[in-house]
């Protein structure tokens, strides 16, 4: 969208958190979390497995209800109200795909689009080939999903996200479920998505892409971000003893 | 020998019940059955539908009246909902028993189909309803375009399974005393053989019941079979195209509109 004549200071952001906190129960698994996503955009989030990255991304689209705190869009607090509306300007990929299995791979996109954006069934046709042609995979729109090799999910859930034409991408360990061979492709669409100027957050343990394709990188342990900055800010001078810690342990 | 013979298929009686049987005791089985699987279907699909929500309320309902009608024997609803509801609903009825017979035997499918349908919605993975919800899906439309669809093909052994059960439950709507052309398979082969003190009529009913239920029962381990190793690419066989077909009904008012 018209991301770069927003100037107003609470527009700044594409999405933010204030104050973000979530409980499980009495597991306090995310405290104070404060975070802001210019539009344009991709910002990685690292950090160990139960640091809670997982958890922020889906408190981004209220797949989790945060405990305290707010969520804003574009300076719009999205914390209550219309939870539907807000996940239309706010898209999401998983890590195991979901995609439908009991629709080809055209009515996976089509379906969203016909029942959320009201789209006739010619024209989500026409806006579902075009997606999944950016995609790749344009030969494959009549296969069922379960045909389709992981590569091709992941590739084939990011058209369907990206066809409701969201203002923000959520990318929950995208290539974690993916056979090592495949997760190249997926990882250089990801790349070529955050160049063509989308907003993304993306939760990953891919270290090279964190590195290369990050405008920033966002430490997370125990439920804190404990350090953010540049790529090499977070890679090569990490600040803290724990994101030393886990660098030396993932790298 | 001659005697066991005589007892279980004497072919005068055998004869003699045959008729009443094939033009309308097999045939009131078959009605009985059919209708009360397919109200028990809807009644079923609300009660799983209730039965995942998050309200507690609801729950409770759906809870409440699948452990009643489960926990009741089938002959003592039939009779209860027969008896109390055969003035109030005289208006309707016509004071014809038959209709009051199908709601009984509704009523009870529909809790033992609402189990079905809710441990078939459990079993979709979480992920699916995440994911539609993600996209912008309402909970309502999410559930009827993405999760039903997908359970209700797990629970097609289950639903056949369940319908033989049904088909042998209207052998006990004879309580509600029918008249003669509305009785089931059980009770024709019963009357027949007080008529003519020998069981070989009620052999004969059997036999008519086990040609319902047994290629079932194997339709069952087909399905189960299909359902378990998957599909092959090429041949589709016809349980999984009905199966198909009726995944499309569920988006055919999304398709025309």
């Amino acid at each position: 969208m018209n991301q770069h004549v927003e100037q107003k200071t609470d527009q700044e952001f594409a999405l933010e958190l204030v104050g973000l906190k979530k409980s499980f129960g009495h597991v306090e698994v995310l405290k104070d979390i404060n975070l802001g996503v210019k539009p344009g955009e991709t910002v990685c989030i690292i950090g160990p497995s139960g640091s809670g990255k997982s958890t922020v991304l889906r408190c981004m689209n209220r797949l989790e209800e945060a405990s305290g705190g707010i969520v804003k869009l574009r300076g719009e607090d999205v914390s209550s109200g219309n939870v539907d509306r807000l996940r239309q300007r706010v898209g999401m990929v998983f890590q195991h795909f979901n995609l439908f299995p009991h629709k080809s791979v055209l009515d996976n996109i089509v379906l969203p689009l016909r029942q959320v954006r009201k789209m006739s069934r010619a024209a989500a046709e026409k806006l579902a080939l075009d997606r999944l042609g950016e995609v790749g995979l344009r030969e494959r729109a009549d296969a069922q999903p379960a045909s389709l090799s992981g590569g091709q999910k992941q590739r084939v859930a990011i058209a369907r996200a990206l066809a409701m034409e969201p203002e923000v991408m959520l990318f929950d360990e995208a290539t974690s479920a993916l056979d090592p061979e495949l997760v190249k492709g997926v990882l250089s669409l990801m790349a070529s998505l955050a160049k063509s100027g989308m907003t993304m957050v993306v939760v990953t343990h891919e270290m090279g892409f964190a590195r290369n394709v990050a405008d920033r990188v966002v430490f997370m342990d125990k439920g804190y971000v404990v350090e953010e900055g540049t790529p090499e800010e977070i890679f090569d001078h990490p600040k803290t003893h724990r994101l030393r810690t886990f660098l030396d342990q993932v790298l | 020998m001659n005697d066991f013979f005589n007892s279980f298929f004497n072919p005068e009686y055998l004869g003699q019940a045959l008729p009443s049987i094939l033009a309308y005791g097999l045939w009131n089985t078959l009605l009985l059955a059919l209708i009360s699987t397919a109200i028990g279907v809807v009644i079923g699909l609300l009660l799983a539908v209730l039965g995942v929500s998050r309200n507690r309320f609801l729950r409770l309902i759906s809870r409440v009246y699948t452990d009643v009608l489960r926990g009741l024997p089938a002959i003592l609803t039939i009779l209860l909902v027969g008896l109390s509801l055969a003035s109030p609903l005289r208006g309707l009825t016509g004071g014809n028993p038959y209709f009051l017979a199908i709601l009984a035997l509704s009523l009870i499918a529909g809790a033992y189909i609402g189990e079905i349908f809710r441990a078939g919605i459990l079993a979709i993975d979480k992920g699916q309803m995440e994911a539609s919800r993600a996209l912008g899906m309402s909970y309502g439309a999410s559930m009827r375009l993405v999760v039903v669809p997908q359970a209700a093909r797990q629970v097609l052994p289950s639903l056949v399974n369940q319908f033989i059960s049904i088909v042998k439950d209207t052998s006990l709507v004879y309580i509600l005393g029918l008249m003669t052309t509305q009785r089931d398979l059980f009770r024709v082969g019963q009357d027949t053989a007080v008529q003519t003190g020998n069981l070989s009529p009620l052999v004969l009913a059997g036999v008519f019941y086990l040609v319902i239920t047994v290629p079932l029962t194997h339709l069952v381990n087909y399905i189960d079979h299909r359902l378990r190793t998957g599909k092959p690419a090429k041949k589709i066989v016809d349980p999984e195209q009905d199966l198909r077909t009726s995944a499309v009904d569920l988006n055919a008012e999304e398709r025309a509109s």
